[in-house]
């Protein structure tokens, strides 16, 4: 079975909107209590790679895309949480199921303010020490 | 163990580029454990990017790094094609080919910089120099097709800025003929110097499944039996209409790392070639104008391995938001398994192999783990490093 297919049916439906803009490209959206274990799904069982993660600010609360590889086919998995609670966002730290999600956690948690529970070293990775604590600088109303 | 220590040495200077700080924690000659600490060079372009339009942002991007300063820009343009529906349906036929020259143009140049500062920390100032001096002709070619030595202005959304002429065609070829003995002379080196093997074999190995755990990308991954190559497992450029091999190693170690660089120089030079010889005539630009709304993804295989930028579009004539991952930012992160373990004097080498950019291995600091005291600098390093070099010349290791 090709792997899309793999991971339609065991996610199920966890996956709330499949997207395929173009044969390469894969996109769907879960929900934020879910990414651990999809990440431990897709890492772990499937064999994907794990490439970045891309915090956004939108208007309907801040977004993460997780990029996930699936090199024989070239094929890249982007999957979209939404956090509302802009005031407390929270989500699984997806670290403890593979070491190379730990600096771009830790950049997201000081670029947007997201919160990655149970992080193994949730610090600052870019910001000087002395950047004002509660100002996330790739927020909207952050002023640059 | 206390992590309690932290002074940076030295002073920040401007001349120096990509400053990252790794702090060494030592029981006698072993390292047990290292902090990683980057953020010295944080620009802000990610933010800074929100505020042009699309054709502005390859030149910013560009300036992210001058050594791989082509693959930003290539990996840009690549995530706005994506929303346009992809790199080959809007960017003409001899453009693809003049993209890929640049492409394998930078990675020649980028490992022929690895490999002289590896030669120079082994204390093969010979190595060093050689490198260096065959990295003149490569500079010289991209003087040539692009005008710049050093941060090209080549990528546009669409295809490229400037072609390449008929007339320097023969001047590129003879100049490829004339630095493939070079990369000869390189693998020879490898090959069949004891002490060059004496120092890389068995040194910094990263497993496979280490390289899987930390995501590293490029050579990095290569040299650890991981089969990725974004060239071959997404092809862009004209890169599917020739002849080339991936270089895969097995061991892990330095020396697989330094093997794999090599044998891809030769792979660069057979991918140019063909493409100078294949390379159709006709358009370079078909002048893209609008920027529909949407989530694009560009990758490519820049000399350290996958770079990858991914672009959001609400319609406007600026991106919403663009997301760049280096490859170094997670083939630097593995030095926390690649050195551990390893001796000090092995240090700068191992932190050095994954290839970041080798200012960073001047900022290294050493702390003695019973006293949390602070015993040696970078350079210290880079001295015991080519001691070592020395003890095993004389016989004395």
């Amino acid at each position: 079975m090709d792997i899309r297919e793999r991971i339609k049916e065991r996610l199920g439906d966890k996956i709330l909107d499949w997207k395929e803009p173009s044969a390469r490209r894969i996109y769907f959206a879960i929900n934020k209590a879910n990414i651990f274990g999809v990440a431990r799904l897709l890492f772990k069982e499937l064999g994907l790679r794990f490439s970045t993660a891309s915090g956004t600010d939108t208007p309907a609360g801040l977004e993460i895309v997780y990029h996930f590889m699936y090199d024989p086919a070239g094929e890249v998995y982007s999957i979209k949480t939404m956090l509302e609670d802009r005031k407390h966002p929270e989500i699984d730290s997806i670290t403890p199921v593979f070491s190379g999600a730990e600096w771009i956690e830790r950049e997201i948690w000081e670029m947007l303010g997201i919160n990655f529970k149970n992080h193994p070293n949730l610090k600052r990775l870019l910001l000087a020490e002395d950047w004002p604590q509660g100002d996330f600088p790739l927020r909207n109303e952050h002023e640059s | 163990m206390s992590h309690k220590v932290i002074v940076p040495i030295g002073p920040y200077h401007p001349l120096q580029e990509e400053p990252e700080f790794f702090q060494l924690y030592v029981d006698g000659e072993k390292v047990v454990d290292i902090d990683i600490i980057i953020g010295y060079n944080h620009r802000g372009i990610e933010k800074l990017a929100e505020s042009k339009h699309y054709d502005q942002v390859p030149y910013l991007v560009e300036r992210i790094c001058g050594i791989c300063s082509s693959s930003h820009p290539y990996a840009y343009v690549l995530s706005v094609e994506d929303l346009l529906g992809g790199e080959s349906k809007v960017v003409p036929e001899r453009a693809l080919y003049i993209r890929t020259v640049i492409d394998e143009l930078q990675r020649i140049h980028s490992h022929l910089l690895w490999l002289g500062l590896v030669g120079h920390f082994i204390g093969y100032n010979t190595v060093w120099m050689w490198a260096w001096k065959n990295r003149e002709p490569v500079l010289d070619m991209f003087e040539m097709v692009t005008g710049n030595r050093n941060n090209y202005a080549m990528f546009k959304v669409g295809g490229v800025r400037r072609d390449i002429k008929d007339e320097d065609i023969p001047v590129l070829k003879k100049t490829l003929d004339e630095f493939t003995p070079a990369i000869d002379l390189f693998l020879g080196a490898i090959k069949d110097d004891p002490v060059i093997r004496g120092r890389l074999k068995g040194v910094g190995r990263l497993t496979r499944q280490q390289a899987i755990d930390w995501c590293v990308v490029g050579p990095t991954a290569r040299a650890s039996g991981i089969d990725i190559d974004i060239r071959r497992d997404e092809p862009y450029g004209a890169i599917t209409r020739l002849d080339w091999n991936v270089i895969i190693e097995k061991e892990g170690d330095i020396l697989a790392k330094t093997t794999a660089r090599i044998l891809e120089l030769y792979e660069c030079v057979r991918i140019i070639r063909q493409c100078l010889d294949k390379m159709p005539k006709g358009e370079i630009d078909s002048d893209v104008k609008d920027i529909p709304a949407g989530e694009g993804i560009g990758r490519v295989e820049a000399p350290r391995g996958e770079c990858i930028h991914f672009v959001k579009s609400d319609g406007t004539n600026r991106p919403q938001r663009l997301k760049i991952r280096a490859p170094s930012f997670t083939n630097v992160a593995s030095n926390k398994v690649g050195a551990v373990g390893g001796t000090i004097s092995d240090a700068a080498l191992t932190l050095a192999a994954v290839d970041p950019c080798y200012c960073c291995t001047e900022r290294l600091a050493v702390i003695d783990k019973s006293t949390n005291k602070k015993i040696m600098n970078g350079w210290d390093l880079v001295r015991l490093c080519q001691e070592k070099t020395m003890q095993i010349k004389e016989g004395r290791l």
